[in-house]
């Protein structure tokens, strides 16, 4: 059998196996690959590190566990350099299968750094109804979530204090992996209450929210593993994302390699049928 | 490298999950499909909880009752605290079952329109807002700034918005100069779609790396 | 009743949310935001709805041994496992420690991101396989992916290491993403925006009532 003929009947388990393959050794053999930090990185990053120290800080963390590999990073590191600044965190959950994840994450860092839940974040936990959740969070957060995600009334703890709605914070971090996530927090709150927002989002939304970046609707992007990763180098940290970028390149290539590939074998193919 | 693979029985029930899963790529088989009914079933549950302890108990319910012995009475309403008027949308949200028995169906729709209204007039706003006048704002920028690629950056992208705009006005036959527009359009939209693929290929890669990191350094312990 | 209260109470309720836009007066304002709230609960009925169908569906399926019947009971006892550990665990059930979290973190949690896993081998088969260049502007489109996907990852960098900063991919790549790809999805935006304000008054305005769906 040719070689055009042997391609082309390729079985797709061999193409599975080489990308798994490909992802799998550099995660047992890592190796160093240089990482720069773009601008809408920085943005991300300026826009938290420029907050006075000690703000009340809104979380929205609107992902589950489908999205963990992205969103996990960013949610982490986000939380830390927060932290740093002792800043206090108010986190809401929009995705249904979001809030054990996220409060996970949030547990993971908070212990790391001696943070108190209730003085110095607060998990407020999952809410149904998407966009109209977030209006109603504009009038009063605490009547939104009238109970955390520990089951505790929510305007007896100490960071809710001084909290009543969008104008209480001077920022609004969106970690999100769609729908609702932040494409509706910019519709209906950052137009309708003027409060800054930045946001990380999954690589598969992150080229339609530059139009929103470019229009200063967004501060700063980090656009899936590959920005969490960034953004980890700008906070000089090493973590799960900087380790899934030499797995994440090595795929790229065979993925670009794929594309030349299967077009090499119909543009030789035709040329056969010609002869 | 050193090999200490978990001690929790949580992480190993995972790790067995997820290659039943994986198994898919070989051929379907009861493996897999034992862990796809599975996830369906452990799903529908915690939606149904969640919901209820998150949503219907701190948000209906609670208020509800608390509204016979707050101050005012059960009927005083301010912004926030809606008292017995909260019985409403519990009634909408029972008829909303009604949907399971035939005959009775249409009481749904009466919960339904409440909803669509609701979102219609919240995504009507959100959109002309933020998606209309503010990208519309924001698209008139100075193209002439004085250095070269700042302005060839700013007449390539007006150029664009324009065309690729007029590519989607199908009111008239795309001939003559809205079709050469319109052509133009395309190989920006073409642009875009392949951007859209290269960072489509990064987030479902990120998937998969996000699995094996678990299988070797939770499950395994391969550090 | 049946369809003209649906499509009044829509109308009705629609252009008050437009007006509570912008119309910041109390007498506005509290009714919206009670609407919104009924809008919340009424939601979270519906999964709970969601989940009671799928109990419905199984069971009629188990019932009348339709094939995979075997599969199905493995879903109506995780399902009802869920929500018997749920409902025992109280308005506490996510804190940390609790068998409803076990079960969230060691079932659910791993299932949902490993279902998504599979797309990432799917995603370079089809790549191989349906990947077809024939005119300019797929070919326009697979230039844009190439440089994009190669030059957002760090060997992208390492590849035209030797290149002045302002010609690597990283660099090209960001001036994609920054004016030819900003530009053509602003168009889609402000598009997008204009169908879905145009089909939002059309729901309002009675005009469209595929949601009123079913016998009268």
């Amino acid at each position: 059998m040719s070689l055009v003929r042997t391609l082309e009947t390729l079985d797709r388990r061999w193409i599975f196996l080489i990308v798994g393959l490909l992802v799998l050794i550099p995660l047992i053999w890592p190796l160093p690959l240089p990482l720069t930090v773009s601008r809408r990185v920085q943005g991300f990053h300026d826009a938290i590190e420029s907050l006075p120290d000690g703000s009340t800080v809104l979380m929205s963390c609107d992902w589950d566990p489908s999205g963990k590999p992205e969103m996990q990073p960013m949610t982490r590191t986000a939380l830390r350099h927060l932290f740093s600044k002792n800043c206090k965190v108010v986190v809401t959950v929009l995705w249904n299968g979001g809030p054990g994840i996220v409060d996970e994450q949030l547990r993971f860092v908070a212990d790391e750094m001696g943070k108190k839940y209730g003085e110095d974040y607060v998990n407020l936990g999952y809410k149904a109804g998407n966009e109209a959740v977030m209006v109603l969070m504009g009038q009063s957060i605490a009547s939104t979530f009238p109970r955390d995600i520990r089951g505790g009334v929510t305007a007896d703890y100490p960071i809710m204090k001084k909290v009543r709605n969008y104008s209480s914070f001077p920022l609004l971090v969106s970690i999100s992996s769609g729908y609702p996530g932040t494409k509706e927090y910019v519709q209906q709150v950052q137009g309708r209450f003027h409060i800054r927002m930045i946001a990380g989002v999954t690589a598969v939304s992150a080229p339609e929210y530059y139009p929103y970046l470019q229009s200063g609707q967004l501060l700063g992007l980090l656009g899936g593993m590959a920005g969490a990763a960034e953004y980890e180098k700008a906070r000089g940290e090493s973590g799960g994302a900087t380790r899934g970028m030499v797995p994440q390149s090595f795929a790229h290539l065979f993925v670009a390699f794929c594309i030349l590939a299967g077009n090499g074998v119909q543009w030789l193919k035709r040329r056969e049928a010609r002869a | 490298m050193s090999f200490h693979p978990s001690s929790d029985v949580g992480v190993w029930v995972a790790a067995l999950l997820t290659l039943c899963i994986f198994s898919f790529l070989y051929k379907d088989n009861p493996f897999y499909k034992f862990a796809e009914h599975l996830f369906v079933g452990v799903s529908a549950g915690y939606y149904i909880i969640l919901n209820f302890w998150t949503v219907v108990v701190p948000n209906l319910w609670e208020p509800l009752v608390k509204s016979f012995s707050a101050p005012g009475g059960p009927t005083a309403v301010e912004l926030g605290d809606y008292r017995i008027w909260l019985a409403l949308p519990g009634v909408l949200g029972v008829l909303l079952f009604t949907r399971l028995f035939g005959r009775i169906g249409w009481l749904s729709r009466w919960s339904l329109a409440v909803i669509i209204g609701v979102y219609a007039g919240l995504k009507t706003t959100g959109f002309a807002q933020s998606d209309l006048v503010s990208q519309v704002q924001a698209s008139l920028v100075p193209i002439f700034t004085g250095s070269f690629w700042p302005s060839f950056n700013a007449v390539l992208f007006s150029i664009g918005l324009i065309c690729s705009l007029l590519f989607f006005f199908f009111s008239r036959e795309h001939k003559g100069a809205l079709g050469g527009a319109s052509k133009v359009g395309i190989l920006f939209l073409m642009v875009s779609f392949g951007a859209g693929y290269g960072y489509t290929v990064m987030s479902r890669i990120s998937l998969l790396i996000g699995r094996l990191q678990f299988l070797v350094e939770d499950w395994l312990g391969l550090r | 009743m049946k369809r003209e209260f649906p499509l009044l109470v829509t109308a009705l309720i629609g252009f008050f949310m437009i007006l509570s836009f912008f119309v910041p007066h109390q007498a506005v304002s509290v009714p919206a935001d009670f609407l919104q709230v009924c809008a919340v609960i009424v939601v979270a009925f519906g999964y709970v709805l969601g989940g009671a169908n799928a109990l419905r569906v199984n069971f009629d399926a188990i019932y009348k041994r339709q094939p995979g019947w075997p599969y199905k009971i493995v879903l109506v006892v995780s399902l009802l496992a869920m929500v018997i550990v749920g409902a025992i665990e109280g308005k506490g059930f996510q804190g940390e420690g609790t068998r409803f979290t076990w079960m969230y973190e060691r079932l659910y949690s791993p299932m949902s991101a490993t279902m998504f896993a599979l797309l990432a081998f799917f995603i370079a088969s089809a790549a191989f396989r349906a990947f077809r260049i024939r005119t300019l502007e797929a070919g326009l489109l697979a230039l844009a992916a190439l440089i994009v996907m190669i030059g957002r990852v760090p060997i992208g960098d390492w590849l035209t290491g030797a290149l002045p900063p302002n010609l690597r991919l990283s660099a090209i790549q960001e001036w994609i993403m920054d004016n030819p790809q900003n530009a053509a999805k602003r168009a889609i935006l402000i598009g997008a925006a204009l169908g879905v304000m145009s089909t939002g008054l059309r729901v309002i305005l009675g005009l469209e009532r595929s949601y009123l769906s079913g016998e009268d």
